[in-house]
């Protein structure tokens, strides 16, 4: 293909993409060093308010003050994340192990399945867990009835039913990188241990388990992104209360409306996210390493 | 083997187990976990469609099977704007993703190497590395910036950037694993290069197409972030109608329309996973 054929090729993609995913980030950090205007948007003056704002606020004679909402906030946000990638971790882990040990035609099914949720709408799959949870939900009842309770639990808009539902929302994202490592595992390798008098455990702690790391990392990556800007989820389960990163920052662009503050928000979470892929594009060429070295020389 | 001298014992008529020691790879527990990780994965969603079904308006009692609430839903002239709106903007979206995905995989992947290859490669893919919530607000600010009324254009264009992924990645995975020697062959029978693409490449290319094509619409139509964000007043698709209602609370209506975007989303990723699988 010559230059210009090239170019014509990738121009609808760049204009695009540049225009509603490149140029939009650019605005964002501009306004992130703007002032609020208080009927939404911001003046165009420089100020660095949002950022101070993080974590200090204003008291009535103009005095800042250390305040720990936002940085609480998203200590909330970062521990859910972190406690729904552990969870879904321990979930997908023997269900990719177990899939990979199947006849391939079996595989492939299973996997279909395992794909299937994901690609549902997430509003309605939250949705589901309304139905189970809430007080008068499936779980109260049948627990009432059993006698097993005189009162229905509060499971609802709680912190471990936003955990439960950003598990459930992105579980798949943990098992399909499993399982491409797990897939490609030479079996050898775990005979080869057990003739060495490992155990079954200890084959899989000392031999499979680092061999499946690439994909351990990379289906971390994949559920720790979304969950830490998960909007969705806690806003239905967690019924707004215990507020989270996505929910703050969406409200600084609605209700409350200060754009400047939001993006600092926004911002703040997407260096998160930048600094989870590049932990995850130095153990991915790590893991690759000879191989890549061989196609670059 | 034995050569044929020693005559052959009779065959044991059941097959002696193998010994357990090659079954090292088998952790006890570990099946059972996954089926229960199934069951977690499709109880709700069968407890949903089970309860759209439910002759009662306090959901979580079963009285009895009833269709009551799907007729409910075909005479909501709400509903119904709604869905033509949401089917609308996914089938726009759809196409434009599509055509410039294929464009975009034409090149990456044929179009030799180039400067800024792996740039592109990851343009192409910000909208799946991007938090979703950071797309919403900036996209917002754009159209804010720009200050004009574009109506459900705003939730198109919106929806034609992020499902570019989508349609990408089968489209590129596709062409990567065509067999190139049958474009090679039609070379050689003095076939024109755009005669080439289009007699052979192309109905090669075709399963991806349309594998990415329904991911880019099942995509469109399940988002529900972005377009909160983006739409103006009085756009309303589909997941915004929904998210109003549960807001609302839980009712056996919402329990139907929910079971069947299930139902179509179902249908249509199925179908696309079984294209690329082809």
């Amino acid at each position: 293909m010559t230059p210009l054929v090239r170019l014509l090729g990738l121009a609808p993609a760049l204009l695009l993409l540049g225009a509603l995913m490149v140029a939009p980030l650019g605005i964002i950090v501009a306004y992130s060093f703007m002032a609020p205007d208080p009927y939404g948007g911001v003046l165009p003056q420089l100020s660095t308010d949002a950022y101070v704002r993080l974590l200090y606020e204003r008291d009535f004679d103009d005095t800042l003050f250390f305040s720990p909402v936002v940085l609480r906030i998203f200590g909330r946000s970062l521990a859910l994340a972190l406690a729904t990638t552990l969870l879904s971790l321990g979930c997908a882990l023997p269900v990719a192990y177990t899939i990979a040990r199947q006849p391939p035609a079996r595989r492939s099914a299973l996997l279909l399945l395992v794909t299937i949720p994901f690609w549902t709408n997430l509003l309605i799959r939250t949705y589901c867990w309304i139905l189970i949870l809430r007080d008068t939900g499936l779980v109260n009842t049948l627990l009432l009835r059993l006698g097993l309770i005189e009162a229905p639990l509060t499971l609802l808009y709680t912190n471990g039913a936003v955990l439960l539902g950003l598990v459930y929302a992105y579980l798949p994202f943990m098992v399909l990188p499993l399982y491409a490592t797990l897939e490609r595992l030479d079996t050898r390798l775990l005979e080869a241990a057990h003739d060495l008098y490992a155990g079954r455990w200890q084959v899989f702690r000392r031999v499979t388990l680092p061999l499946a790391l690439p994909g351990l990392v990379a289906g971390s990556v994949l559920v720790f992104v979304p969950s830490l800007g998960a909007f969705v989820t806690p806003q239905l389960l967690g019924g707004g209360k215990n507020l989270m990163l996505g929910s703050l920052i969406q409200m600084q662009f609605a209700a409350s409306r200060n754009w400047p503050f939001g993006a600092a928000l926004a911002l703040l979470l997407l260096a998160f996210v930048l600094l989870a892929l590049l932990l995850y594009a130095r153990a991915q060429s790590r893991a690759a390493g000879p191989r890549a070295e061989e196609a670059l020389s | 083997m034995s050569q044929g001298a020693l005559p052959r014992p009779a065959a044991p008529s059941v097959r002696p187990k193998r010994p357990r020691a090659f079954r090292v790879g088998h952790l006890p527990g570990f099946g059972l976990w996954t089926a229960l990780v199934f069951l977690y994965l499709y109880a709700p969603l069968v407890i949903l469609v089970a309860f759209s079904f439910n002759d009662n308006r306090a959901v979580t009692v079963w009285r009895g099977f009833t269709l009551e609430w799907y007729g409910t839903l075909l005479g909501n002239a709400e509903l119904r704007r709604a869905a033509l709106t949401s089917l609308g903007v996914a089938a726009v979206a759809t196409v434009v993703a599509t055509v410039v995905a294929t464009l975009a995989a034409l090149v990456l992947v044929r179009g030799g190497a180039f400067r800024g290859q792996r740039a592109v490669g990851a343009l192409l893919l910000s909208p799946l590395m991007i938090p979703e919530i950071v797309t919403a607000v900036a996209t917002l600010a754009l159209f804010a910036l720009l200050g004009v009324s574009l109506g459900v254009c705003r939730v198109v264009l919106a929806h034609c950037a992020f499902c570019i992924p989508f349609a990408f990645l089968p489209i590129q995975a596709r062409l990567r694993s065509l067999d190139r020697s049958l474009e090679a062959a039609a070379q050689d029978l003095y076939a024109p290069p755009w005669r080439v693409f289009r007699r052979v490449t192309l109905p090669l290319l075709a399963p991806g197409i349309a594998a990415g094509a329904l991911l880019a619409f099942i995509i469109s139509l399940d988002d529900f972030v972005i377009t909160l964000m983006v739409a103006e007043p009085g756009t309303t698709t589909l997941p915004l109608y929904i998210y109003g209602l549960v807001r609302l609370g839980v009712t056996p209506e919402v329990n139907a329309v929910s079971s069947a975007m299930l139902a179509l989303s179902i249908l249509v990723v199925t179908l696309s996973l079984l294209l690329q699988r082809r």
